[in-house]
């Protein structure tokens, strides 16, 4: 175990912050009152609440000492399929904490903001670009927050040709929220099987579409790391019959400057900026999850746009009198789209090499592992490709074993058991910014473990043992929830 | 291109690998239909040089603190962060981790969120918080649904005087529902006038913000009694300004069934309105019924106090069409952000913070009432108020636009009949001198 | 997870296609789920249950029954009225794991048909469903 990327080391342990302190210390600094303290109705004052008094040097070694304890891009690989976690440079943090954007009031008159706005128009123009599509609004403030947006978009679209519709068709393969982001529209949703080669059958779309459809909800390349390759057949299909194509553009880092999402049939999509536009996971968001549609159904992006005046100003417009509504209080989760943009400025037209990389890393790692672990679709993959656990649980080893060990050797483990077609799933995403060492490593370690769980299987089923904590009971987390000290 | 460490050699190699020649050749299965052959039509990338002067030259046109003066409050707040705290956020281990589905490898950010949830009960006086929504809109949003959910009740009642612009995120969402929004009006004080609530009969929530899009302090005992005369309607108080709370008494102390709003002002930066923070709380009894994230506390094998996400059952990645809501991610670093933010303050700091911010609106507010301009409503507010300026304000506002004064948020647009109101800000940021300017050269 | 012939699957009940069972109970019925049910469960974090007085229709969803990571609809095994409903789940919804024929009931429903007992599944042909879906 001496050449694996994990080790072990001194970390320490930290208590609770309420568990710390004493009453009188703090980690501010008052600012110097330079008004007199007026008279407050005693009647609406409360007590203030409980919080514990810390010194800053008390919060300084708190919270150094939590993130030792954390694995993150910055530290390790997180081979996470369908979670893109490509390294977040650092210029991008650097950009975001320009003061004249971190002090920015959203409601500033826009003359005095014309620098955001243009940033965000720009933003706007690039997207459609590497998307294809037409229009985009950047006001949701996460990928599911866009597929939310792009419900409502399908629903207005079909109220407005005074048809209203009630379901809309799911593959068996899609994230959780799109069935959910479905429902709080009122929509019922239809599950599609995949076929036998992992993607959409036309021919099952068509038994199941009708004019009471409002549309289909496809990932592509979908969620076993495939391209579905009937898109444009399905697209036909769905229209045929008035409906439209949302695409989940999750997985968007494995086309940029290769496929053209309108091209391939697709009205509204979604983008996922920390995702494929390498703006950070930061502990679980934020995130932002722009919307892209065709000048068709540009009439019903979220309102205010951001426009380009005659004048060469740029101004938020609310003149859209079909537009869907507001989404977010102000305009998204603007510190994260100066990310992207910046990574988009930085990039440019390397975003497609990006994607080929991104690609050929998933391939190699499902050449090099594929005659040690089950691979339920031997087909080329795009950007991630899925494995199972079915050799191990010869040895009664399972998927969540094999994750568990993983994080010894230095890795985070991959995606398991989603998609919820495959039994023991292992999604792997490398994505473009690990180098062939660090992707030559990870085979490694995943043979190994293989290896391990022939002929040492305790490794696995007690694993983990080096991190901060063992594995936990979640039945009791569940069972008796402690959500609050 | 600095994030693309594969050399040529080793692409070739891992090509041969896969049995490829190009990389063209990985993208085999793709219909030429679906392909675009063109470059991607972007500008050239920039070097790191050109982009920080690029970006500089933008955020350079952007009307901040100091050379601007901005008394703009209505949902983001100008507060300061200290140095520690901004450190501490920068720390690559919190910004760049991921979800903590991997409890083992993630206690970091699981204990981080599970204090913060801690902390945002204690502030609002309230049982359970998650692990935080987008905004403070679409968590007021969410809560009306959740009120709907548990009562099986079809109409929400949301006063005026919330937010305009949650208002309007709220009705985005009920849109495509069988669900009604009543509105209640404001009264000539500033607050919810509680004789216009008509019957609870129907009603999942009765909803009112906390100080108020007015500044004004709700009579929230009031608010309850009358919502709580019906057993099953839930009392919902939103908010734009989490720090009155060092202040004033809690939802929760009211009798609250969900708090939720925006915890920008904690430790947030304003960022042109995002990423926010959305706060969710609620009494013990709803639970399950409540979306987003939430941490709890365990033991792993060896006995050891840990962390993990729980009650995920009621998340779209199980129960997908049933879930509580579609949302995925919270805003994992934004909370983290807030927790370290109440961390610094402390008990005793944001009791002082609260207390310094209600001051400061106060002189300014009785600085205007001296200088004979109307203080638009009676009820007490904590760190924003309306004043009405004299006729012909709009050319008074351009006028102090153009000496970098952004002289409040007029209301005109957002309540036709609140025509020459401007909504005004003051918080620990604003000097005495930079408040007497004001309004010497509003009243001049 | 157990093998088929580990399961405990007594005679004295009659077994749903989606594993629920029912035993008379003088003019009730006593629902729950099966062990082949609880064991493909796994530790039971939660059980949502009606309310007693609630009219419900065969196949209808009469609850829920969670685990840590999965979610699982109840389906009432005939139609009826629910007379009662077994409130130790609540804070011990474990009994469902140690105990699901006893001390891990469910509802007890008065049938609208008690006929309809009938059409479920004896234990013999349950075992029978559940050996060829293992194929």
């Amino acid at each position: 175990m001496n050449d694996t990327v994990g080790t072990n080391g001194l970390i320490f342990n930290e208590p609770l912050l309420w568990e710390k302190g004493a009453p009188g210390r703090t980690g501010f600094s008052m600012p110097r009152r330079d008004v007199e303290p007026a008279a407050l109705d005693e009647t609406l004052a409360g007590d203030g609440p409980d919080f514990p008094d810390l010194s800053e040097v008390d919060v300084v070694r708190h919270y150094v000492r939590l993130s030792q304890w954390n694995f993150s891009v910055d530290s390790g690989m997180y081979p996470l399929g369908s979670c893109t976690m490509k390294y977040n440079p650092k210029t991008n943090e650097r950009q975001a904490s320009l003061p004249g954007f971190t002090g920015a009031h959203p409601l500033l008159p826009e003359e005095l903001a014309q620098g955001a706005l243009q940033l965000m128009f720009e933003l706007q123009e690039y997207l459609a670009r590497i998307t294809g599509m037409d229009a985009v609004s950047l006001q949701p403030a996460a990928g599911a927050h866009g597929e939310l947006t792009g419900m409502l978009i399908l629903h207005a679209h079909h109220a407005k040709q005074g048809r209203p519709r009630s379901k809309i068709l799911i593959p068996d393969t899609a994230h959780g929220t799109n069935p959910a982001s479905a429902s709080l529209c009122g929509f019922h949703s239809v599950a599609i099987r995949s076929n036998e080669k992992g993607v959409l059958d036309p021919a099952v779309v068509a038994e199941a579409m009708d004019e009471d459809t409002a549309g289909i909800m496809v990932t592509n390349p979908n969620t076993l790391g495939l391209f579905e390759e009937n898109i444009r057949e399905v697209a036909e299909i769905v229209h045929g019959k008035g409906g439209l194509v949302y695409a989940d553009g999750a997985n968007m880092n494995a086309v940029m400057g290769v496929v053209n999402m309108a091209d391939s049939g697709v009205d509204v999509l979604h983008l996922n900026l920390h995702k494929t536009f390498s703006t950070p996971h930061g502990g679980g968001g934020p995130g932002a999850g722009p919307v892209c549609v065709t000048r068709e159904l540009e009439p019903y992006l979220p309102i205010p746009r951001v426009a380009l005046g005659e004048d060469g100003r740029y101004r938020f417009s609310e003149d859209h009198p079909d537009s869907v509504g507001k989404m977010h209080a102000f305009h998204g989760n603007f510190g994260i789209l100066v990310r992207a943009y910046s990574y988009i400025r930085s990039m440019g037209g390397h975003l497609k090499k990006a994607s080929q990389l991104a690609v050929l890393n998933a391939n190699y790692i499902k050449e090099k592992l594929k005659g040690t672990y089950h691979l339920p679709y031997d087909r080329p993959c795009m950007h991630e490709c899925v494995f199972t656990d079915k050799n191990q649980q010869a040895h009664k080893i399972s998927t969540l074993d094999i994750a568990k060990r993983l994080m010894e050797y230095g890795f985070h483990p991959p995606t398991i058991y989603f998609p919820l077609v495959v039994h023991g799933a292992i999604m792997i995403e490398p994505t473009e910014t690990e180098c062939k060492a660090d992707v030559d490593r990870f085979v490694e370690a995943m043979k190994a473990i293989a290896e391990e769980a022939r002929t040492q299987p305790d490794l696995l089923t007690e694993a983990p043992r080096i991190p901060k904590v063992r594995r936990l009971d979640e039945v009791t987390a569940a069972r008796k929830p402690c959500l609050s000290g | 291109m600095r994030y693309l460490p594969h050399t040529e050699q080793e692409i070739a190699e891992m090509l041969q690998a896969v049995g490829a020649e190009h990389l063209n050749d990985l993208f085999s299965t793709i219909p030429d239909s679906c392909c675009t052959l063109q470059q991607l039509d972007l500008p050239d990338p920039l070097t790191e040089w050109e982009l920080n002067e690029h970006m500089s030259g933008l955020a350079a046109s952007m009307a901040v603190a100091p050379e601007a003066k901005v008394f703009l409050g209505a949902g983001s707040y100008d507060h300061y962060t200290p140095a520690a705290a901004v450190q501490l956020l920068s720390r690559g281990e919190f910004v760049t981790a991921y979800t903590p589905y991997q409890p083992e490898v993630s206690q970091g950010t699981l204990q981080a969120i599970y204090e913060y949830q801690t902390l945002v009960t204690r502030l609002l006086g309230m049982d359970v918080a998650n692990a935080s929504m987008y905004d403070g809109a679409s968590a007021l949003a969410e809560a009306l649904l959740m009120a709907v959910r548990v009562t099986r009740r079809k109409k929400v009642a949301v006063s005026e005087a919330v937010h305009p612009l949650y208002r309007r995120v709220v009705n985005t969402y009920f849109h495509p529902t069988e669900f009604e929004v009543v509105e209640v009006p404001y009264g000539k004080d500033g607050r919810t006038d509680l004789s216009r609530i008509g019957s609870l009969e129907e009603m999942a929530a009765v909803a009112v913000q906390s100080p108020n899009f007015f500044g004004c302090i709700e009579d929230l005992q009031a608010v309850s009694e009358r919502v709580h005369t019906d057993a099953k309607t839930l009392f919902i108080v939103g908010f734009t300004e989490p720090l009155a709370y060092g202040l004033l008494k809690s939802p929760g102390g009211h009798g609250a069934d969900i708090a939720c709003g925006e915890g920008q002002s904690l430790g947030i930066p304003r960022s042109f309105g995002g990423p926010g923070l959305g706060m969710f709380a609620a009494k013990m009894t709803y639970v399950r019924q409540m979306p987003g994230r939430l941490i709890g506390q365990t033991m792993d094998k060896d006995g050891r106090r840990a962390f993990v996400l729980t009650l995920a059952t009621r998340e779209q990645h199980i129960r997908r069409e049933k879930a509580t809501s579609n949302i995925c991610s919270n805003q994992g670093l934004c909370a983290t952000a807030s927790a370290i933010y109440m961390a610094s303050l402390g008990g005793t700091g944001i009791r002082g913070l609260a207390r310094l911010n209600y001051d400061k609106a106060e002189y300014l507010k009785t600085a205007f009432h001296d200088a004979g301009l109307a203080v638009a409503f009676g009820s007490p507010t904590f760190n924003e108020f309306v004043i009405r300026f004299p006729e012909g304000s709009e050319q008074t506002y351009r006028r102090l636009l153009e000496k970098n004064i952004v002289a409040g948020l007029p209301l005109v647009r957002y309540y036709p009949n609140l025509k020459d109101h401007y909504l005004l800000c003051v918080t620990e940021t604003a000097s005495k001198e930079d408040m007497d300017t004001l309004v010497r050269e509003v009243a001049s | 997870m157990k093998e088929i012939s580990e399961l405990q699957l007594p005679e004295d009940v009659r077994y749903a296609e989606d594993h629920e069972w029912a035993k008379s109970q003088g003019d009730v019925l006593r629902v729950g789920i099966s062990d082949y049910a609880q064991d493909q469960l796994g530790d039971i974090v939660f059980v949502e249950l009606p309310q007693a007085g609630d009219r419900l229709k065969k196949g209808d969803e009469f609850g829920t029954v969670e685990s840590v990571k999965a979610v699982s609809e109840l389906f009432m095994p005939v139609s009826g009225e629910i007379t009662a409903v077994n409130g130790a789940l609540e804070d011990a919804p474990e009994l469902v794991n140690t105990a699901p024929y006893s001390d891990g009931w469910m509802i007890d429903v008065k049938p609208d048909d008690p006929s309809e007992l009938d059409a479920l599944m004896d234990r013999d042909a349950y075992l029978d469903m559940l050996k060829g879906s293992e194929q």
